[in-house]
């Protein structure tokens, strides 16, 4: 990046978040609102009426157990999908060739989206959060934990979104890795149950699910309970982050799904 | 000396499937010029463009953009030219106004500076009174426009139409056409790509037709019309002519009883088809011209490329 034109790339990069945030807040009603009231359901069915039929869980009431985890799970599908969604269409209706003519670094057109999906996985983390509130008393055990796993977590979801926008081709392509990958990760990564429950083996192979780590480290910073170092937590997400931003940086690069 | 406002050497492109769409182009086009990029559909003409533009990858070849490599120096190349694509290629979703304003973004202008100009350019484009309605509900000539608008929001020197009139009606391409002279006059450099005669006839010095991936032709307007040695008259007769008399530098010829086509060498006085006329006892009651002298050298210059290839280049 050339530091003469800093602050131009400063601005291109504000261009690209406030539009991205623009464009899921003028949908809200089929970005914002639908996960909270699904988390709402969830509250309802597995915290109140199964939940309290389950007790505790790591010796927390399950409700509050699953309240970290649930939050969780709005966060890492709605950065996904809206980066994955957001560019996809930006392809398919041919509008990223304004910002592929324009000198906008891809590096930036990355920290753009980006920007934009973490906007909306903290804007319905927040609403579910307030729902949550309806059910469960507000714990927080640690604040810098808890708002950097989050941040990060969503980081992470919106990188890999990204990179599935720039491989997908049809609208099946930008569904088949949430509905296929993500939230059978999420649901299998801690968010209705202890990992500690499982016999050995399942917990060993759980143990390869990086969503389980992000889980975990949000629910210390809420609760203050954890089955997993937090330490192991946080180099899992740095490294995903690190990763995923240089392979859709190399994919920006080579022009891949943008550039014939 | 000043640097062309864009020069390609040997510039060729293969897309993925292995077609080759551009075979070798060579083309200069000076600061400040009002450029036509001619062919028929599927010539290259969007090929090059997107390599300029840094939306399609070239296989090989160089391009300078007011002396500014793209291979080295992509940033400044992108700085210097504002794209009008041939198909609409905005966020249907976006108000008109947000359109112009984001794109100004993407080149670092500041939202507030950013705003005031595209005010100015929405406002010349007739758009500004529309700025909040979403892009999608602007007609197709409206759509355009703000396709000139964007492309013009940071000020470019050098302005690329591709095919900007392509289904435009008449009246606005007329001031469309004002337009783009207009900004020309101020001193941006202009390369439009058309496959309208009467477009690159009527707007632009200098020109270069393009065929089959290769610039046939690349010249000024003017010594490209010099270089068309006849023009075809049609002439309606009063009565049926019988025979036809002969002349070196007038060629008549018959289409019908009452019809007749006269080829006539540039230079020649009319005087002398009426004189010959006359003299075969024809009587003329209406004369008009065929077609389009452009379009005439046009379809010549693509069809002997077609028969022959590469070699009426060397001849020509
Ligand atoms: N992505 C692509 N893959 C393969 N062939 C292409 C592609 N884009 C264009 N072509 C082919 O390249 C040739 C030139 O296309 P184009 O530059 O769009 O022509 P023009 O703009 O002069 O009409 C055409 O034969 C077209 O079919
Ligand atoms: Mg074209």
């Amino acid at each position: 990046m050339n530091p003469l034109h800093l602050h131009e790339n400063w601005t291109a990069l504000r261009t690209i978040v406030i539009k991205e945030v623009l464009r899921f807040a003028r949908i809200w009603v089929q970005t914002v609102l639908p996960p909270m009231v699904t988390m709402a359901l969830y509250f309802i069915i597995f915290g109140g009426l199964i939940g309290s039929r389950i007790g505790e869980m790591d010796g927390i009431r399950y409700m509050d157990f699953i309240v970290p985890g649930l939050i969780m799970l709005a966060v890492i599908t709605n950065s996904y999908s809206n980066v994955v969604s957001s560019f996809f269409s930006s392809k398919f209706q041919r509008h990223i060739e304004e910002l592929l003519v324009s000198p906008v670094p891809n590096s930036l057109i990355i920290l753009g989206f980006v920007g934009g999906g973490v906007a909306r996985g903290l804007a319905v983390g927040a609403g579910v959060t307030v729902v949550s509130l309806f059910f469960s008393p507000f714990s927080l055990h640690s604040l810098p934990v808890t708002l950097s796993v989050v941040v990060m977590t969503s980081i992470v979801f919106a990188l890999a979104g990204l990179i599935n926008g720039v491989f997908a081709r049809t609208f099946d392509d930008i569904s088949i890795v949430p509905t296929f990958v993500l939230t059978p990760l999420t649901y299998l990564g801690g968010v209705f149950y202890s990992v500690s429950l499982l016999p050995d083996f399942w917990q060993g192979v759980s143990q390869l699910n990086p969503i389980l780590y992000m889980v975990n480290a949000f629910r210390y910073g809420l609760l203050g309970t954890t089955d997993l170092p937090l330490a192991l937590s946080y180099g899992i997400i740095i490294a995903f982050i690190v990763g995923l931003y240089l392979f859709a940086l190399i994919l920006l690069n080579k022009g891949v799904g943008v550039r014939s | 000396m000043t640097q062309p406002a864009l020069e390609i050497r040997a510039l060729r492109k293969s897309y993925r499937n292995g077609f080759e769409a551009l075979k070798g182009i060579d083309l200069k086009v000076a600061e400040g010029s009002f450029f036509a990029l001619l062919g028929p559909n599927g010539a290259g003409k969007s090929t090059t463009i997107g390599i300029v533009t840094s939306l399609i990858s070239k296989t090989s070849g160089k391009v300078t953009v007011f002396g500014h490599d793209l291979d080295r120096e992509i940033q400044e190349v992108k700085r210097n030219i504002g794209l009008v694509p041939q198909e609409f290629n905005f966020n249907n979703f976006e108000p008109v106004a947000e359109v112009v304003v984001n794109q100004a973004g993407y080149y670092g202008i500041p939202r507030r500076e950013a705003w005031q100009r595209a005010r100015h350019y929405l406002g010349e484009l007739g758009l500004w009174d529309r700025r909040k309605d979403m892009a999608r509900t602007l007609s197709g000539g409206m759509k355009r426009r703000l396709m000139i608008a964007r492309a013009l929001v940071h000020e470019p020197r050098l302005l690329i139409l591709d095919e900007p009139t392509a289904g435009v009606d008449i009246e606005l391409r007329r001031s469309m056409w004002e337009f783009l002279q207009d900004i020309n006059c101020d001193g941006r450099s202009i390369i439009l790509t058309t496959h309208y005669l009467e477009e690159a006839e009527r707007l632009c010095r200098n020109i270069a037709i393009i065929d089959h991936g290769r610039i046939v032709e690349n010249t000024t307007m003017r010594s490209l019309l010099a270089k068309l040695d006849t023009e075809t008259v049609v002439l309606e007769l009063r009565a049926a002519a019988h025979q036809l008399p002969a002349h070196d530098s007038i060629r008549l010829r018959r289409i019908d009883d009452l019809t007749l086509e006269a080829d006539i060498n540039r230079g020649e006085d009319l005087n002398h088809l009426f004189q010959l006329l006359d003299g075969a006892g024809i009587r003329v009651q209406s004369m008009r011209n065929k077609t389009n002298r452009l379009e005439e050298l046009f379809i010549r210059m693509t069809q002997t490329v077609e028969s022959t290839g590469l070699d009426t280049r060397r001849a020509s």
